[in-house]
């Protein structure tokens, strides 16, 4: 039995408990394995793949595939694997996180110690944002940008990501600043110090955490993002989510298992560190984004 | 809760009572334009005949006739049906499985819980080109039973228009079932734990705990899970292009694939609007009672 038990009401038998257990290790098998077979299968010939079982290790491990997956494989017309597409999200996903977080900070700060009459009301139409089907603007975007020579750009796409990206840094920073003391900012406020010298020397130092969660979750949504990259990049602006469905759905040729996980495994690994390094915080935002307050 | 900052007035907190909005109003100017006048623009379409380009012809409903006379529609919607109430049920059911399991003081919790979460952080296009695999028959799981010697094991769903949908839904769960299982945790951790045991000097069983009350007062997390899986069914595109691209036929089209498809490949522009402004209505009619609550609740 566990030490814990007294403390706990819900007490269990050693069957019971060894139920549990397996069933919890269970499901972890289920949610590993298809991250472990891609791993495995990425290093392996593609003879071994096609002639053999997934799930054994590899015979002769090559690196092969992931060389060939990063700088060589063929990806729309050209042979340049996935590089030049990880830069592009790159240059995409850098601006348009930094950008659309302090635009939440402010936002948060204004509307919870500046309010005004319909900041309420302001607030909620910038949260149901966050939820529309983004099928609903595709179609005036894609007009808007052509209208302003950004079609096809990393610029556009930044555009697109800020702007969608407000609701939910809002959001966060919002519910964040809402727990912080009103007083505080009052008290400095009667010695005098203005809107943006409060942001500055009060608040931006306690956002720290907050800001972690928000970048984290901004970080994750733009790099995932398929819709906008697929309706709005051209060729030389084509997100690392896009050149990977290039890659893996392109009909022509022999399809190169291991390089198509390889592949993914490069796209995933970012976020994946991401969450790796900082899981308290990722799981933390999503609970925000969804349990809101 | 936050109240708002009043001092007395001269000049320099006019000035100060400007600056507030003024920042703000950029963000506010941009989501006008960006999110709501763009869904006004584009529910105007939908009620025009714009083909491969908008146009400003107006035709009353006809789109919307068109919409739901077309088969594809139907098969998209009666698919979304399928794949939303299996993927919301079966989603709940794990997640709350596993929290219930997970806060029965395991060993080993901060090893098990990232690793039932981590999915959450890839691409679903990540997802379906590891699941498209798994589940294809020639070289996934059934060749591996195969040579491990079951013969007569056979998982070709992926390949079947009857079954592909299930397929789909098999990938979304491993992809959000952790997600899910985060937030119950989260409630199950914030329930008083003497209360329970005051019900249990009551003579409560472990199974009536949780049934009469544990699982009761989880119903903001049953709402909550509710509300972000569905509107996620509803706006799925990636998973789909990734996992099986629509197919085989239209067997997994859903509305988000078919808004894409009739609004930039088959030059339909004023049906895929229609399209699209069903699925907003959909996602409208799931979050903004939810929003409203939350907000009323937060005053």
């Amino acid at each position: 039995m566990s030490g814990g038990a007294q403390d706990q009401a819900v007490r269990t038998g050693r069957i019971a408990r060894t139920f549990i257990y397996v069933v919890l290790i269970y499901f972890a098998l289920f949610y590993l394995l298809p991250l472990f077979i891609m791993a495995i299968n990425s290093i392996k010939p593609l003879s071994e793949i096609t002639g053999g079982n997934m799930m054994s290790l590899p015979a002769e491990p090559t690196l092969a595939p992931w060389k060939s997956a990063w700088s060589t494989a063929q990806i729309g017309v050209e042979a340049t694997g996935l590089k030049p597409y990880f830069m592009n999200s790159i240059l995409m996903v850098v601006p348009a996180v930094a950008i659309s977080t302090i635009i939440g900070a402010l936002n948060g700060y204004i509307l919870t110690k500046w309010q005004f009459r319909g900041s309420n009301i302001i607030f909620g139409l910038m949260l149901f944002s966050c939820f529309i089907p983004f099928q609903i603007v595709l179609i005036p975007m894609a007009r808007l940008l052509g209208l302003m020579g950004l079609a096809g750009t990393t610029w556009g796409l930044i555009l697109v990501h800020v702007v969608y990206g407000i609701g939910f840094s809002t959001l966060y920073f919002r519910n964040y600043y809402a727990a912080f003391p009103t007083e505080l900012v009052r008290a400095a406020m009667m010695d005098g110090a203005g809107f943006f010298r409060i942001f500055w020397r009060i608040m931006l130092p306690v956002s720290g955490p907050i800001a972690v969660v928000c970048i984290i979750w901004q970080f994750t949504n733009i790099w995932n993002d398929f819709l906008f990259g697929a309706s709005f990049a051209d060729l030389d602006s084509m997100p690392m989510t896009v050149a990977l469905n290039n890659l893996v759905n392109s009909s022509t040729g022999v399809k190169e298992y291991n390089v198509h996980f390889a592949g993914a495994i490069l796209a995933a690994l970012p976020t994946l560190l991401v969450y790796i390094v900082a899981g308290r915080y990722f799981v933390r935002g999503l609970m925000a984004g969804s349990v809101k307050g | 809760m936050a109240r708002s900052v009043r001092a007395p007035r001269d000049l320099r907190t006019v000035l100060q009572d400007i600056l507030p909005k003024l920042v703000l109003s950029p963000s506010l100017a941009a989501m006008l334009v960006f999110v709501y006048g763009f869904i006004i623009y584009t529910v105007f379409l939908s009620f025009t005949n714009s083909k491969m380009l908008p146009s400003y012809d107006l035709i009353g409903l006809d789109n919307y006739v068109r919409l739901f006379g077309l088969s594809a529609w139907t098969t998209a919607l009666i698919n979304l049906a399928i794949f939303a109430s299996l993927y919301i049920t079966i989603c709940i059911a794990i997640g709350l499985l596993l929290a219930i399991f997970l806060d029965q003081k395991i060993r080993g919790e901060g090893v098990l819980r990232p690793i039932y979460l981590y999915p959450m952080a890839l691409s679903f296009i990540v997802t379906g080109t590891a699941w498209k695999w798994l589940l294809d028959p020639g070289i996934g799981l059934e060749n591996t039973m195969h040579l491990w010697g079951w013969d007569s094991f056979k998982f070709g769903w992926i390949k079947d228009r009857n079954y592909a949908i299930y397929t789909l839904v098999i990938a979304a769960v491993w992809q959000s079932s952790g997600f899910v299982m985060a937030m119950f945790l989260a409630g199950l951790r914030g329930i008083d734990n003497e209360m329970l045991k005051a019900a249990q000097i009551d003579g409560a069983s472990n199974w009536q705990l949780y049934r009469r009350i544990v699982i009761p007062l989880l119903r903001p997390a049953f709402l909550s899970a509710f509300v972000i899986l569905a509107h996620l069914a509803i706006k799925s595109y990636d998973l789909v292009i990734a996992l099986t691209g629509g197919g085989p036929g239209r067997a997994t089209e859903l509305p988000a694939t078919f808004m894409y498809s009739y609004t930039f490949t088959r030059n339909q522009m004023g049906v895929g609007a229609a399209s699209a402004v069903i699925m907003l209505m959909g996602v409208a009619a799931i979050m903004i009672p939810y929003i409203y609550a939350e907000l009323k609740e937060q005053k």
